[in-house]
């Protein structure tokens, strides 16, 4: 099959994708205005590996980039399409994918863009940062270039190492943008005293009581454990500079858009197949053969384990929330599905629509794997399963960390929740983010958590 | 119905420019960078001294991993799977521990590393640049002397070979210029264009070096001790071969007696017994008085050892080394002791002073870690060059 870089081809994808959207519409998708590219495949590679079209540089992305560039080269990862949602949504597909492909990846869009649209999740935080997050994600790296021109490359680079380290620790409970904790603590009025001493007070000759003792107490930094440390490092730290707290406040709004995306893979991969299928399935006017080979990219995608296994140690996102969404639409409706995208995320998507029939039937099950080598099924119970698959997804797939005290020499203390996270921090990589931190802190940080047998550890940065 | 999708296909500078590229380029500098601090680690290898100068040092690195907060591993992981199967079935047996290298192998599995190549020339001029070292003076006794060939002037005659070109055809253009209004058509080349460069003969200093590297290899010389050692004959050779244009080497190791080594040799050599420096000294000035006319060559020794000798040996080797201090550019006398430094000082150190004292070109120092090695490389350096 040929490519999709010929203008006869790109006029083929433009009328079937068309076609497909009328189709879209009249069977209730609802989006925003969707932007498609054609790109090739090297720019599609950097945009997956950047997880965004323009973004600051930074050495972490070529190493990924230089994995996914082997990955590729081992034929093990092909990139269908990027979709940023956003109003417009922006679609990047590949010029080198075969047209059969590209109309289905174009339906694949659309279910994607419905879901953006319409769950909670990603609508919050369209309403927090806008639907521009490209174009500002495209300003802050031009920011940045002129920060590395002006203050020079190790100093914008020894920022970016802290604030890109510390990515996903964000609080995503709380808004974007947050103001300041209050400078004073709400005094308390002191007590009044009971009946006997306010009469005493107001016997002549008695001295007036001293002025009632305002509380003004200044509140502890943080008030309360604040795991927003992108946040509190960018507002607290101590000497930080414009520049630098404005590389803290960029890679925080990027972790928070990336989150919907992180927190829906399962839901809206899902969703996305479902609709690529159905859109297929009822596009009466596709060519026979180009539908036949949109049908056999799609079985490559939702497949569950490689062709020539029975078996596989990870759940395929796609197959499983495909599987998901056939199964809720046949038994409750294309209306309650919506409903169910509105609501959801994948949490809430598979504890709630994961049932025992459909596990057992997916054949998914929990497996221990020991330090030995040694791998065993070790249950499956829904429930098991349930978390199994979840467990990845807890606090954006990192451990707990909040910043939980400031000494008053400036340095800065962090506790890690262990019981939360079941057990400690790989202490050898703990101690190099902090050496990250103290960079941009100017002062000691040091990390408090427990060990491999639970005795507690705390790792300081080495200045 | 209004459409919501558009679909382009201009792709105006994606071909262009590879962000992905720029940032794998600076993070390849940053291990360079950081492999350079280690730079004595690297050139470990068998032939290090004598291999070629076109020669590069292959290492391999990790790719550099930007650290994140991540939970320390668990022993037991649990994860989600998908296929036929009850609880309890196995999958995988453990893999009995076969030891060793098979088994970290196993555990790396897929692992991406960099091979980085250092140019041993790039890494020493690196180094010179980094340590500030002056350039070697070769000996200012005069009569160190060659003879060589050097360019002067032109001729019209002359062996084929010396033709100059370029003089030759300027010629010609000069000659069809002011022939041209006589001639129709001037012949290209006549052969009074033909110049030939000419040679005449020169007086310069010789530029032939020979190294004497002596190690001891009694029993008291430790593995950790002959690294020392190692990395400092390696390093100041590439020293003088950045001067010399014919650096020979030669090893001799010594316990009671003294043999001579080739180098793949010469660093794995261990002997048994007790020390006699002399037997190492009168064996390199056998070897200079006999190969090295020291009127054409200029000679270095380096000696390390650990200090110890028998005491019995200091007159011979006292004797010996004040012979080679006549006849050679200068001596360098390394200690090696890895980890802590001595207090008092030793019969070999004791020795060199003594002769330093005396006007020999001597020197030594002392080596517990590597960072020594730049130490005692600078010292050689910087003496060779204030005399």
């Amino acid at each position: 099959m040929c490519t999709t870089s010929s203008a006869e081809s790109i006029e083929n994808l433009k009328q079937y994708s068309t076609r497909i959207e009328h189709l879209a519409r009249e069977l209730g998708l609802d989006y925003y205005p969707v932007d498609f590219e054609l790109v090739p495949n090297n720019f599609m590679m950097e945009i997956a590996v950047y997880g965004l079209p323009v973004r600051m540089p930074h050495w972490s992305f070529g190493v990924r980039y230089i994995h996914q560039l082997i990955r590729q080269g081992m034929g093990n990862s092909r990139i269908f399409e990027v979709m940023f949602p956003g109003d417009p949504c922006r679609a990047y597909l590949v010029n080198g994918n075969t047209l059969p492909e590209n109309t289905l990846v174009t339906a694949h869009v659309l279910g994607h863009a419905d879901f953006a649209k319409n769950n909670h999740l990603f609508e919050h935080f369209m309403e927090m940062a806008g639907g521009h997050i490209l174009e500002q994600a495209a300003a802050r790296a031009h920011r940045i270039d002129e920060a590395i021109r002006e203050h020079g490359q190790e100093q914008v680079e020894a920022v970016l190492d802290a604030a890109l380290a510390l990515e996903p620790h964000i609080d995503i409970n709380r808004e974007l943008h947050r103001s300041l904790y209050p400078v004073e603590e709400k005094h308390e009025p002191e007590p009044q005293g009971d009946v006997f001493q306010q009469r005493y007070r107001q016997l002549p000759g008695e001295k007036p009581h001293a002025e009632p003792h305002v509380g003004v107490r200044r509140s502890p930094i943080p008030p309360q454990p604040e795991y927003d440390l992108l946040w509190f490092i960018a507002h607290y730290g101590p000497e930080l500079e414009d520049w630098e707290r404005d590389i803290f406040l960029a890679v925080r709004e990027e972790s928070y858009y990336f989150y919907p995306v992180f927190a829906c893979q399962i839901i809206n991969e899902g969703w996305a197949s479902y609709w690529h299928a159905r859109l297929l399935r009822e596009a009466d006017f596709l060519p026979q053969d180009l539908y036949l080979s949109a049908i056999k990219a799609h079985s490559d995608v939702v497949r569950p384990y490689a062709a020539e296994r029975q078996l596989a140690l990870a759940v395929n996102p796609y197959h499983l929330g495909f599987s998901m969404w056939e199964d809720i639409v046949e038994k409750h409706g294309l209306e309650a599905a919506r409903r169910i995208v509105k609501e959801e995320d994948d949490f809430g998507f598979i504890r709630n629509y994961l049932t025992p029939e459909l596990a057992e039937k997916l054949e998914l099950f929990v497996y221990e794997a020991r330090d030995d080598g040694d791998i065993r099924i070790a249950a499956n119970d829904i429930h098991a399963v349930h978390e199994a698959i979840l467990a990845p997804k807890f606090n954006y797939g990192a451990p707990r960390i909040a910043a939980n005290h400031l000494h008053v020499d400036g340095s800065l203390q962090l506790l890690h929740d262990h019981q939360s996270d079941g057990r400690g921090l790989d202490l050898s990589r703990a101690e190099r983010v902090l050496e990250y931190v103290s960079r941009v802190w100017r002062r000691p940080v040091t990390l408090h958590t427990v060990g491999d047998r639970g005795e507690a550890r705390v790792v300081t940065s080495k200045r | 119905m209004t459409e919501l999708i558009t679909i382009s296909a201009e792709t105006p500078w994606y071909d262009l420019f590879s962000r992905g590229s720029r940032d794998w380029l600076r993070h390849n500098q940053k291990v360079r960078d950081a492999v350079q601090n280690n730079l004595p680690d690297l050139v470990a290898g068998p032939d290090v001294i004598t291999g070629s100068q076109e020669r590069t040092v292959q290492v391999p690195v990790r790719l550099l991993e930007h650290a994140r907060f991540r939970l320390s591993d668990a022993s037991t992981q649990t994860s989600a799977g998908q296929g036929r199967g009850k609880p309890g079935d196995v999958l995988r047996q453990a893999q009995p521990d076969m030891g060793g290298d098979e088994g970290e192998g196993g555990n790396n599995e897929g692992e991406v590393k960099l091979l980085l190549e250092f140019k041993i020339d790039d890494i020493i001029d690196w180094l010179w640049e980094e340590l500030q070292l002056p350039d070697l003076q070769p000996k200012r006794n005069t009569s160190v002397e060659d003879d060589e060939y050097v360019r002067e002037g032109w001729d019209r005659h002359g062996a084929r070979a010396r033709l100059d070109r370029r003089r030759t055809v300027k010629e010609a253009v000069k000659r069809r210029a002011t022939q041209e209004r006589i001639q129709e058509n001037p012949v290209p080349f006549t052969n009074e264009d033909l110049r030939f460069k000419q040679l005449v003969q020169r007086r310069k200093p010789a530029t032939n070096a020979v190294v004497i590297f002596a190690l001891d290899v009694s029993a008291s010389m430790t593995d950790a001790e002959r690294r020392l050692a190692k990395s400092f004959f390696f390093f100041v050779l590439q020293g003088i071969r950045r001067r010399y244009a014919k650096v020979e080497t030669r090893f001799i190791a010594h316990t009671t007696q003294a043999w001579e080594f080739s180098e793949s040799e010469f660093f794995n050599v261990s002997g048994s017994g007790g020390t006699g420096a002399s037997t190492a000294f009168k064996m390199a000035v056998e070897m200079v008085e006999s190969e090295y006319d020291p009127s054409q060559y200029n000679g270095y020794l380096f000696y390390a050892s650990d200090g110890e000798n028998f005491t019995e040996d200091r007159g011979a080797a006292t004797e010996y080394l004040g012979r080679l201090g006549r006849l050679l550019n200068y001596i360098g006398y390394v200690e090696t002791v890895p980890g802590s430094p001595r207090t008092s000082e030793t019969e070999m150190k004791m020795l060199c002073t003594e002769l330093e004292r005396t006007g020999a070109p001597i020197g030594s120092s002392v080596l517990t870690r590597h960072e020594d090695v730049w130490k005692a490389i600078r010292k050689f350096f910087v003496a060779q060059q204030t005399e």
